[in-house]
């Protein structure tokens, strides 16, 4: 029997069918392009959720399937975050900056120009000079080739140390949070040349564009799914194929795998870099959306996060990462939104505002110790019983 | 004959306990042999050198026509460059189909770009119908690896050593927890495979070893005792001694 | 002749020189000594009647130093406004009040009254605040001689705070009648420092200063600072010779850029100011004429070449001074020499003193190496501390805790509670080391029984759930003690330092921190080693099914451990609060430090927690020094190292080798 990626992997086709279903749906629905049900607000946080999923996806390639328990895949997130909001902020400050300038007298030099957009967004952290790592800020193609090269190169550099070394396991799981925690202690600061923990802002607004929030929200929710349909797709084929068995292989058992003759590192290497550009794409997308991204956005925690999203979603299935991420970030919103009713005990009431924390963290207890396959076992379970079911009959 | 590997004066100690001994060995293409001794007498530390698992503290160890040394390669090259290994517990991908198993350890490109880009052709599972036919194992080609039985793993990693195509088998007791039937099986496997490689067998059960019908290595305190057939070493006094107990 | 230039040491300028002139008048009135406080009033009528804090100085030094008996006295009826002068001859007298706008006067040398006077025919001396500081100082050296201690090291203290000229003499005379022998030997040192500052003979000077030699004292520095403290001067002919110049700087190098040296030559009205962009714009705005700036259409200055143009076109018609350029500084620089000349006239003063910084600086190094090395102690101490616990649990038993640092809260916040109930510091302390120990041991327990057990042999999967507890136990936390710090108060006797000298101090509270880390050590060396429970986990640790066939119950010893693991990061909460702030994210702080400290030094053995917690702490500490300003980068540093340092040793320092430490 040939196996095809499609006949392997029919989640996929199913996967895309309810991505594109819930994207028309909340399209129509929208402010910007439909009946306008859904708040632009509301939007944002869709295609936010929709961000969270891709990284989510490239968590569970390099954790669920390669057996590498990264925390350090929201350091790339964010960083894919920061390399497009330099062009973001840049082009838009320069913009304003310019119409300022042309009200002078005299029309400004280039050089006046480029100062004064120094002054506008290192004023706060004390500096007016653009730092070396801004020199490509002002070409957006440039600045999107960073967006994966930055955070890629990161991550080889970082992969071909701690891999060649052979640390495994949870060393290696501690040190990605080093090199997390190393990295956001870096942006903190204030002559990290990324503006400290003010980090950059005004994000939202795409410079030059003249339309309004409704609409540039609906553009990056629909490129939030496409990225996650592509990206869903790419890693199912991957996973679909040997490379997939050989990663399988090495989650496994490593050992084994190299006297097949695999160059374990090799493949490590590979995957940890790939899902780190992925979570870079991802990122890239969502902090436009966010409009801000500061330094605290990639502190350990954060990983540790998406490691709980796609443990609670079902590891070493793409869709369980899916629903994961959406789930568990969709339900954190509305119990932190203030949103969820509180819960009177006549001696106390439960704010689920103070609480939720208490009752993730005891759900992810739970879940570890009574369901390790997250809700996507449940489709297991499901699926085991319909067959026991027509076996019977 | 020529000679596929050698081995010469090799030692390595674990926190000053000498595992191997100014240990030398020497298997020629084709050939089938076996390697037998107590407990501790550094089989699978052997085993371990040759692979490139354990790096030995002095000595050779050279392989092929071209006479290139294994101690500068990591185990992948090694395997690559055509030495298989079986371990004493079945390791096959439980997480896995029989299918896949065959197909990860198909002689083809290791790199990281190919086999991302790898489909399996027709040929491929032609190649895979015939090694799993082997083996025995056609019937459960999609099943999990995980719910074979201890024997049919066992011989799954076998077909998969052979998939791999190596000059060079190492086997790790491979008739351990096996059924009579089972073992009989799988010397057919060995004696088969030896036909057209090299194939050392460690193994404890003398009765596994004679149906092998082979030259035999006796290992002991990490060095050789004694070399030849079955009947020969089994007559040899040392080897009585090492065993009995003096 | 140079023109001069004072960019620093003015004031150490103007100190100087008065103090030279006081002790020049110091010296004619010693040679004089007939006369008395009326005559010297008498000679200095015009300053006294005037008196103002610049020129008074004098005349009070005079007094001060005039040797009367009635000299302070007189300073002291002078400074509490006691002293009028008869309008009728100009003569100055005590003052006391007798009746209503009456005064009796008496004479200042006498002593003797000379009658009543109505407010009319007197005027009051009204000294400003200025000039009452300035008799407060000349009082001093009186104190010097009070037969009280106390009164004369108050002297001391005051002199040692502003040391001035006028006090050298009268503490020279005071040292050899000095009783106490520690009030002598301050007096001996104060009086080479003011030697230094004021003696005129340099040869005394040169050898006060090199008595001082290899000394630490903040006071050496403060007094020979000053005397290498040099001046910028520019000349466009020779050096002078006779000035005492530290070195000759030439524009461009790296103590002086060219636009530095060009601004000085602004600065000295010895050069134009150079243009600059801004120049050039404000010109140009200012020349707009129809759209146009010297015939040039203001749409094209957009572009500097055009810009600097516009500006020539301007400059020709002379309505903007000519353009000064990089060129025309470099041109302009050629003329002028820059060199350095230090505020102390005397050579042999200031190279004395350079030798005598060197060797200071030289010493204080080597103290700042030691004070270094004892902060990087006491921070290895800490994450010992902290990491110990961990090394047990993480080390021994192979479970990764990441709730750990809650623990480490947890004790700390049991620490804050115990402080509610007990006011008393020292009791408080006493009972929150073993309650916190006991509260985290059994909240180690319950999360072993409860959790942990289910998962050994699941490593990522462990790391992940106690991660979910570490998260509940944060916001629980933050729940009940809400967001803002508590304090955690250390004992009174916890207070303050041991200062072993200027440089070198370390805190108390560091050393008791210390001190409990050894108890620690000691502690799980004598449970591993000595008792039965330590036997049980070592057992369990090398073979569980062989334990467990010896009946030894692998569970209670797995649960015990992890208990004794859990209560002391307990314990060093309550050592970690009493210093840094107890916040329901205290715990974050350490738990990566700690898990660094256990995988740097080795796992499953307690010697390597300790290396790889000395190894931490001295790294930190050493990577601060070289970044003094920015924590945050050191701490990035380190990390990058560590990441580094395990490609090397990724077994720790302290590794088990062989086949034993298992694959």
């Amino acid at each position: 029997m040939r196996t095809s990626f499609i006949a392997k992997y029919p989640s996929v086709l199913v996967f895309l069918l309810a991505l594109a279903s819930f994207t028309i749906i909340v399209t129509i629905l929208s402010e910007g392009f439909g009946i306008g049900v859904i708040s632009t607000s509301f939007i944002k946080t869709l295609g936010k959720t929709l961000c969270l999923c891709l990284i989510a996806v490239a968590m569970d390639l390099v954790w669920g399937f390669a057996g590498i328990l990264s925390l350090g895949h929201f350091a790339f997130f964010g960083l894919g975050g920061y390399m497009i909001g330099m062009w973001l902020m840049y082009e838009r400050t320069r913009l304003i900056v310019t119409e300022a300038l042309m009200q002078g007298q005299i029309p400004p030099t280039g050089s006046e120009v480029i100062d004064s957009i120094g002054s506008q967004i290192f004023g706060v952290v004390g500096s007016n000079e653009f730092p070396l790592i801004w020199t490509f800020a002002d070409s957006l193609g440039l600045q999107l080739l960073l967006v994966v090269l930055v955070p890629g190169i990161l991550a080889l550099v970082f992969g071909w140390l701690a891999f060649r070394s052979r640390v495994t396991g949870v060393y290696l799981s501690i040190l990605t949070q080093a090199m997390t925690l190393a990295l956001a202690l870096y942006l903190f600061q204030n002559d990290s040349g990324l503006r400290g923990n003010n980090g950059l802002s005004g994000l939202q607004n795409l410079p030059g564009v003249e339309a309004p929030q409704s609409i540039v929200s609906m553009w990056f929710f629909l490129a939030s799914a496409m990225a996650l349909g592509l990206g869903y797709s790419l890693a199912a084929w991957i996973v679909s194929g040997k490379f997939g068995s050989v990663l399988r292989g090495i989650r496994d058992n490593e050992t084994r795998v190299r006297f097949l003759g695999y160059s374990v590192e090799g493949f490590k290497l590979a995957i940890f870099t790939l899902t780190a550009c992925i979570a870079a794409i991802a990122g890239a997308l969502y902090y436009p959306q966010a409009g801000i991204i500061n330094p605290a956005e990639i502190v350990p925690i954060a990983s540790i996060y998406l490691a709980v999203w796609v443990a609670i979603g079902g590891r070493g299935r793409l869709y369980g990462a899916v629903i994961g991420a959406g789930f568990v970030s969709l339900i954190s919103t509305w119990f932190t939104g203030g949103k969820a009713p509180d819960i009177p005990l006549g001696f106390y009431t439960i704010k689920w505002v103070d609480w939720w924390l208490v009752l993730l963290g005891l759900s992810f207890v739970g879940v570890t110790l009574f369901a390790p396959k997250g809700i996507g076992g449940l489709f297991d379970l499901m699926k085991k019983r319909r067959a026991r079911h027509e076996h019977t009959s | 004959m020529s000679t596929l590997l050698e081995v010469s004066g090799v030692s390595v100690s674990f926190d000053g306990f000498k595992a191997i001994n100014n240990l030398s060995f020497q298997i020629a293409d084709s050939e089938l042999r076996a390697v037998i001794g107590p407990n501790g007498a550094g089989k699978t530390t052997f085993m371990d050198i040759v692979t490139g698992k354990t790096r030995p503290d002095e000595g050779r160890v050279i392989w092929g026509e071209r006479s290139v040394s294994l101690l500068r390669m990591n185990e992948a090259q090694i395997a690559r460059e055509g030495i298989g290994r079986k371990f004493q517990k079945p390791t096959v991908f439980e997480d896995q189909t029989v299918r896949e198993n065959f197909l990860m350890a198909l002689k083809k490109d290791r790199g990281v770009l190919s086999v991302l880009l790898f489909r399996p052709s027709k040929a491929d599972h032609e190649q895979v119908d015939a090694l799993a036919e082997e083996v025995g194992l056609l019937a459960e080609l999609d099943r999990l690896a995980g719910e074979l039985s201890h024997g049919q793993k066992q011989w799954l990693e076998i077909g998969m050593l052979l998939a791999q195509e190596p000059r060079l088998l190492l086997v790790d007791e491979p008739a351990a927890g096996m059924t009579p039937e089972e073992r009989e099986h799988t010397s057919e496997l060995l004696v088969q495979a030896a036909k057209t490689r090299a194939v050392v067998v460690v193994e404890h059960d003398m009765e596994f070893v004679r149906r092998l019908g082979c030259k035999v290595t006796v290992l002991h305190e990490g060095a050789v005792l004694a070399e030849g057939s079955l009947d020969h070493v089994t007559s040899n006094s040392d080897v009585i001694d090492v065993y009995l107990g003096r | 002749m140079g023109s001069r230039l004072f960019l620093g040491g003015l004031i150490t300028m103007l100190r100087t020189l008065f103090a030279c002139l006081a002790l020049m008048c110091w010296c004619q009135t010693g040679l004089a000594q007939e006369l008395t406080v009326q005559e010297i009033l008498q000679q200095n009528k015009k300053l006294v009647e005037k008196s103002s804090r610049k020129t008074i100085g004098p005349v009070i030094a005079q007094i001060a130093a005039s040797n009367l008996s009635q000299a302070q006295v007189f300073l002291e009826a002078w400074g509490s406004k006691q002293v009028w002068q008869r309008r009728s001859d100009g003569l100055f007298f005590f003052g006391t009040e007798v009746a209503k706008r009456q005064y009796e006067l008496t004479d200042p040398d006498s002593g003797e009254a000379v009658g009543e006077f109505t407010k009319k025919q007197l005027k009051q001396l009204k000294p400003n605040s200025g000039v009452r500081a300035l008799i407060a100082t000349a009082l001093v050296q009186f104190q010097l001689f009070d037969p009280d201690p106390a009164k004369r090291a108050e002297a001391l203290q005051t002199m040692e705070r502003v040391p001035t000229a006028m006090h050298l003499a009268p503490l020279r005379l005071s040292i050899d009648n000095e009783q106490d022998a520690d009030l002598k030997a301050r007096k001996s040192r104060l009086e080479r420092l003011l030697t230094i500052s004021f003696d005129p003979d340099t040869a005394t000077r040169v050898a006060a200063i090199q008595s001082f030699e290899g000394g630490l004292g903040v006071d050496v520095r403060a007094t020979l600072n000053p005397l290498v403290v040099t001046s910028m001067n520019i000349t466009s002919g020779d050096l002078p010779t006779d000035e005492n110049i530290a070195r000759v700087i030439k524009p461009g190098s790296e103590y002086l850029s060219m636009p530095a040296a060009y601004d000085l030559l602004v600065a000295g009205k010895l050069a134009p100011p150079a243009t600059s962009a801004e120049d050039i714009r404000a010109a140009l705005v200012a020349h707009i004429d129809g759209g146009q700036v010297a015939k040039i259409s203001v749409a094209q200055l957009s572009d500097p070449e055009i810009r600097r143009q516009a500006y020539d076109r301007l400059a020709e018609q002379s309505l903007v001074p000519a353009f000064i350029g990089e060129e025309d500084i470099a041109k302009k620089l050629l003329g002028y020499r820059f060199y350095e000349t230090f505020a102390e006239t005397s050579v042999a003063v200031t190279d004395a003193a350079q030798a005598a910084l060197s060797k200071i600086d030289l010493n204080v190094g080597m103290n700042q190496t030691l004070d270094l090395t004892l902060d990087a102690i006491s921070l290895a101490s800490i994450y010992f501390l902290a990491a110990i616990g961990l090394a047990i649990t993480f080390g021994v038993m192979g479970v990764i805790n990441m709730a750990h640092g809650e623990f480490i809260m947890m004790g700390a916040y049991t620490g804050y509670v115990v402080q509610q109930v007990i006011p008393n510091h020292t009791v408080s302390i006493l009972v929150a080391l073993p309650l916190a120990f006991a509260v985290t041991f059994a909240a180690g327990v319950v999360m072993e029984r409860l959790v942990i057990r289910y998962l050994y042999n699941r490593p990522l999967e462990t790391l992940l759930a106690t991660f979910g507890i570490s998260i509940a136990l944060q916001q629980l936390a933050k729940n009940i003690f809400g967001t803002q710090a508590r304090p955690l108060t250390a004992p009174g006797w916890l207070d303050g330092a041991w200062v072993m000298n200027d440089v070198v101090s370390i805190s108390y509270i560091r050393i008791a921190i210390f001190i409990l880390a050894l108890i620690f050590l000691c502690v799980f060396l004598f449970i591993m080693k000595r008792t039965r429970l330590g036997l049980e986990t070592r057992t369990v640790t090398q073979n569980p099914r062989m334990a467990a066939s010896m009946g030894i119950n692998p569970e209670r010893v797995n649960m015990l451990t992890f208990g004794l693991g859990s209560g002391i990061a307990g314990v060093a909460g309550v050592a970690i609060g009493l210093f840094a702030k107890v916040t329901s994210e205290m715990g974050n702080d350490y738990i990566v430090q700690s898990f660094m400290t256990v995988v740097v030094g080795g796992v499953g053995n307690i010697w390597g927690a300790l290396a790889g917690a000395t190894m931490i702490g001295f790294l930190q500490k050493g990577i601060e020094w070289g970044y003094p300003s920015n924590t945050l980068a050191a701490q990035t540093y380190m990390i990058i190292f560590i990441i580094i340092f395990i490609q090397f040793k990724p077994r720790g320092i302290i590794a088990l080798k062989g086949r034993a430490a298992g694959d």
